[in-house]
């Protein structure tokens, strides 16, 4: 089993430090607790895996790392070059453009009516806006924000390549098939030059194929881009391959962190996929999701 | 009379059934609507309130609605020739009769008002054209009005530049071609109207905040300078950059508690400013003259050359410098006439709309305007991409105020007066209407726009008392045929293929279309 | 005091008639998600219909006071009711489904069309009314200086509300009608999909909603006895602010929130200026929606991402 884990190590394994870390986060909704004092980190250029059984807080975790919710309790310190930052403190557009931490989501959101390319050139919008005299050299249409411009296409023109979509370029956003979408948010998300990329189930929806194509593209962004990543997924044939790190949730609560090697035969991650043993009517989905678990 | 109640309620299995149903229910129902409100009419007289009947109005308005309720049924089923002889019919009867008794009422129709014999008799031309219509492609039901205006409307896009560079050497020409007063005016009022949808596009069309009362703007930029031309003698030049600033002071004020609101809240709440500002300008008279407004607002000067027949403080005037310079070089005559100040105001507006338009364009293909637009897509996205919405918000809505004070001051400026009465709610709407059945975002759908609501309404001034009502149902017909508006059809800001590229998709699309 | 309980008064009975208003557009809002900005003409069209019936009764001979209440008030619900059916059949059904500000931008058009068919048909003068209901009780001692009143009038428009609203409540929480209405309002498709006639529902809610604004139009008739062809703007913008102050959607927020104005607008009148009750009224809601955003019983919307 440590042969399966072999390929999944990153070539910079050995100077691994935490990117990220979640000190006692806890959510409640009213009286529902929807995460109860989790705590993980999430290493820089590593992919980082979280999983679970639906309702098990995955999501949540994410919308409070993006400011999306604020925690009830605990802590969110993002260890960016400039020093850490808290990120449960700071306004959700701040942590994209200052702590640089992408996100896409579960149900795609994309801009339907503008162009792809216009997806990722809104996506530079910090940069552009700062280049353009916050609007006024580009109203003049000096040099310098043409300049930018340029640049900003060209680094929208290398993502469009590596996930296969330049020639859907100037058509909208909206019309792109289903796969097609997920990579552009993906793209998306990384045209903000992310320290750390949250993808929440990147997987969903595809075909096997094009869930290939995903796990290549990750792979990438962790090699070449240097960018850590934190995946939420469903489908434990992208989770179980490409993460180097895995973090268990179920009801809020986590079960187990480790390699994918240890996690699998963890067993209380078992139980909570496959129920007690006498659970007889699971769906034949989740015993499909876990063929590996049991051997 | 139980009998009949159960045919109806019954679904009739046979075309000539359902049809006749669908007669019999409009017409009773078009009765009802009618039988007060229309059938009979209060006087108020000095010893109360009395009554006439007009029923033979209400019953000649259900019968024409259930034939046409008819008609509309059996184009659809593609049945054309009895339709096309009935509206024949009954168009030339009506409208026949009308004609021929001139001025006194001889039409078939019991109607006081002629106008509402007219819309009948058109109404009835109209049906008779489907008809047509219907016949020539064999019984296939009438094409909807959609398909076509989508192409018409990519099309216009894609010769904007063409049809821009036209609009603009006609409205340059205007003045010299139709040197009227009356059509010089119209062209104020249709530019106005241009420039301030221009304005709420960035808001509405663009960043996608439903503004219900831009109005507000619009009046702060008037009395922005009616005040400081009042209480500083301020010239409009000099006030009008402040009128600007002030309207996007305002915005930026109003808008920073509520912008973070959902849309519909957003258009009540900017519904509630825009009656707000009209009720502390009626109120607070000692400042702002109350419900008599402001007169003698001044009116713009030439390099400082009044358009006057005499300069009030015995100065030079506009005809006194320029008339002898023409004279000298081009050998013309120039005398003192009031159409030179109107033609003034109709270059000045002119130059106003067009470096609105430039610049909203502009913006539109700058980072702020995509973030306009990514913003009305989906906000939560745009969070998650490090755009902050409020501030992207409070620019688009005071870079929207500020259009709308140029607009105000300028309005102050041609009138010479103004009062709470010019900034009604309904003024607000026109200028929404105005976006949206030009196309949200739409450059030209706007001028299409305000020359259809604005410039339309003006050359049908016999309308008299119906051009509102005509106004209203024009805005939810053009609706019910092009929800997303007149001309939507929307280029992206920023292309990797150029443009060749893109027309090529387009034709490829509209061959998949058509095929 | 004495004065505060005569505003009091005075406030409810005109936030009765605000709330009974406001049901109609946070019904059709709650259902169809648009604002129905015809809602005010509506509510005047069923003035209209009140003075017109009155009329026609006065002529008719009938003068005994309850029973002419009756006919008036069968007669102006009923054509409003229909009013409200036909302006959601011509200008809203074939809108529906398509772009978000289209059906917004044909109400409007509706609220100018009704408010303009209105003047043509009868006049753009005010139409003036003898009281139909007149006297009432003196509440306060007669040497307090000031004697607080309670017209019947007054009486007749609060009970009526609460015995509309009786009967509304039930309706919409006992009946099927009423549960085909809530299903729509959460999920159309899937009501579609069990069997739920959702055009016809939807039909129903604006007939609801007109019929209500029917008897407002009544009660203002009988309350101002004056009534032309503009009055349905005010009251609308303030009926749709008090839909909003409530929380858009929710039936009692929307009396709640039609109490609050009509208090609001009283006690500021009585103690404060006439002049600027209007700005009063914005000005709290806008207070209001900045610090609850949802509105008084508006349910909080957690944001799903």
């Amino acid at each position: 089993m440590s042969v399966a884990a072999a390929p999944n190590m990153s070539p910079h394994a050995s100077e691994i430090r935490p990117l990220l870390a979640v000190e006692h986060l806890t959510m409640r909704f009213g009286g529902l607790v929807a995460i109860d004092d989790v705590s993980f980190e999430a290493a820089d250029r590593q992919i980082t895996g979280i999983i679970g059984p639906n309702g098990a807080g995955k999501t949540t975790v994410f919308n409070c790392l993006t400011g999306f919710y604020k925690p009830t309790v605990g802590r969110l310190v993002m260890h960016h070059p400039a020093g850490p930052m808290m990120l449960e403190q700071m306004e959700g557009f701040r942590i994209a453009k200052d702590a640089r931490i992408a996100r896409t989501f579960q149900n795609i959101r994309l801009f339907p009516a503008m162009s792809v390319l216009e997806n990722l050139i809104v996506a530079q919008h910090n940069q552009l806006m700062r280049a353009s005299g916050y609007s006024l050299f580009g109203l003049l249409g000096l040099k310098r924000y043409r300049a930018a411009e340029d640049a900003a296409v060209e680094k929208a023109r290398r993502w469009l390549d590596k996930i296969g979509l330049v020639a859907q370029a100037d058509g909208p956003a909206g019309s792109l098939p289903y796969g097609a979408q997920r990579r552009l948010e993906i793209a998306r998300a990384m045209c903000i030059d992310p320290l750390l990329l949250c993808l929440d189930e990147p997987a969903a929806g595809l075909n096997p194929r094009e869930s290939g194509e995903l796990n290549e593209l990750l792979i990438s962004i962790r090699d070449e881009e240097k960018t850590a990543v934190l995946l939420i997924e469903h489908d434990m044939s992208v989770v179980m391959k490409i993460s180097d790190h895995i973090v268990v949730l179920d009801y809020g609560r986590k079960i187990a962190d480790g390699p994918p090697a240890t996690v699998r035969n963890d067993p209380n991650v078992i139980r909570a996929y496959l129920g007690e043993e006498e659970d007889e009517d699971l769906p034949e989905v989740v015993k499909q999701d876990i063929p590996e678990v049991s051997s | 009379m139980a009998g009949v109640v159960a045919t109806i309620a019954r679904e009739p299995k046979s075309l000539g059934g359902r049809i006749a149903k669908d007669m019999i229910i409009s017409g009773i129902i078009v009765f009802l609507l009618g039988s007060q409100l229309i059938g009979i009419e209060t006087i108020d007289d000095p010893k109360g309130l009395r009554f006439i009947t007009r029923y033979d109005d209400v019953f000649v308005a259900a019968l024409v609605v259930a034939l046409g309720r008819a008609g509309m049924q059996m184009l659809r089923a593609g049945i054309a020739w009895p339709v096309l002889i009935g509206s024949v019919a009954f168009a030339v009867a009506v409208i026949g009769s009308t004609l021929i008794g001139g001025e006194r009422d001889l039409s078939l129709l019991p109607f006081s008002n002629k106008i509402v014999d007219w819309i009948f008799g058109l109404t009835a031309v109209v049906f008779a054209l489907r008809a047509l219509v219907v016949q020539r492609r064999g019984g296939a039901p009438a094409p909807r009005g959609g398909g076509v205006m989508d192409a018409v409307s990519a099309r216009t896009q894609k010769y904007s530049r063409y049809a821009a560079g036209l609009m603009i050497l006609f409205a340059i020409l205007l003045p010299v071609l139709f040197p009227e007063r009356r059509i010089v005016d119209m062209g104020i009022l249709v530019l106005t109207y241009c420039m301030l949808g221009w304005g709420l596009n960035v808001v509405v069309g663009l960043a996608g905040l439903l503004d219900l009362g831009f109005v507000a703007f619009y009046a702060v930029g008037a009395y922005s300078y009616a005040l400081f031309a009042h209480y500083f003698d301020w010239s409009f030049w000099g006030c009008l950059p402040l009128a600007g600033a002030m309207a996007a002071f305002f915005g930026i004020v109003l808008g920073f508690p509520v912008l973070r609101l959902r849309g519909d809240y957003l258009a009540i709440v900017t519904l509630g400013f825009g009656e707000m500002i009209r009720v502390i300008l009626i109120n607070w008279w000692w400042f702002t003259g109350g419900p008599d407004g402001i007169r003698d607002i001044p009116r713009p000067s030439f390099l400082g050359l009044p358009f006057e027949r005499q300069n009030p403080d015995g100065g030079e005037t506009f005809h006194s410098v320029v008339g002898p310079m023409l004279q000298s070089v081009f050998d013309i005559e120039l005398t003192f006439a009031p159409l030179h100040r109107i033609v003034y105001l109709y270059y000045i507006i002119l130059i106003l709309s067009m470096v609105t338009c430039v610049f909203t364009l502009r913006l539109r293909r700058l980072p702020i305007g995509r973030a306009w637009e990514a913003l009305r897509e989906d906000e939560t996205a745009c969070r998650a991409l490090g755009i902050n919405p409020r501030n992207t918000k409070l620019t688009a809505f005071s870079i929207g105020a500020m259009i709308g004070g140029f607009g105000g001051a300028f309005f102050a400026t041609r009138q010479g007066f103004i009062s709470p009465e010019s900034f009604t709610f309904i003024e607000s709407a026109v200028i929404l209407a105005i976006v949206v059945l030009g196309g949200l975002g739409s450059q030209l759908g706007v001028v299409l726009a305000s020359t259809i609501l604005i410039g339309l309404p003006e050359v049908f001034r016999e309308l008299a008392d119906f051009r509102m009502i005509a106004f209203g149902a024009g805005m939810v017909l053009i609706m019910i045929w092009r929800p997303r508006g007149l001309l939507a059809h929307r280029d992206p800001t920023v292309l990797l293929h150029g443009k060749s590229a893109l027309d090529r998709r387009d034709r490829a699309m509209a061959g998949e279309g058509s095929g | 005091m004495d004065l505060f309980i005569q505003l009091l008064i005075n406030g409810l009975t005109l936030g009765a008639i605000y709330g009974l208003i406001a049901i109609g557009y946070t019904m059709v809002y709650g259902i169809i998600g648009m604002i129905n900005f015809a809602h005010g003409d509506i509510y005047m069209i069923g003035a209209f219909h009140a003075v017109i019936t009155f009329l026609i009764l006065g002529v008719a001979g009938i003068t005994w006071v309850p029973l002419a209440l009756m006919l008036m008030l069968i007669m102006s619900v009923i054509l409003t009711a229909m009013y409200g059916w036909t302006v959601e059949r011509v200008a809203y059904r074939p809108l529906r489904g398509s772009f978000r500000l289209a059906p917004l931008i044909s109400a409007i058009g509706m609220s100018i069309f009704l408010q303009n068919y209105v003047q043509l048909a009868q006049g753009a003068r005010n139409k003036p009314l003898q009281p139909l209901i007149k006297g009432g009780f003196t509440l306060s001692a007669p040497d307090a200086g000031f004697a607080v009143q309670l017209g019947y009038l007054q009486i007749f428009i609060v009970l009526l509300t609460v015995a509309l609203m009786v009967v509304f409540t039930l309706l919409i929480t006992r009946t099927a009608l009423g549960r085909q209405q809530r299903a729509c309002e959460q999920d159309q498709k899937m009501a579609a999909l069990l069997g739920v006639n959702v055009d016809r529902t939807i039909s129903i809610t604006f007939i609801i909603g007109a019929s209500l604004a029917g008897v407002a139009g009544l009660m203002v008739t009988l309350y101002y006895g004056v009534v032309d062809f503009f009055i349905g703007f005010l009251a609308g913008i303030k009926a749709f602010t008090a839909a909003v102050l409530g929380g858009i959607g929710s039936i009692p927020g929307a009396m709640l929130g039609g109490l609050l104005i009509g208090l609001i607008e009283a006690f500021w009148s009585g103690y404060f200026t006439v002049e600027y009750k209007d700005v009063a009224v914005f000005a709290i809601l806008i207070l209001v929606l900045i610090f609850r955003p949802t509105g008084l019983l508006g349910k909080p919307e957690i944001e799903k991402v």
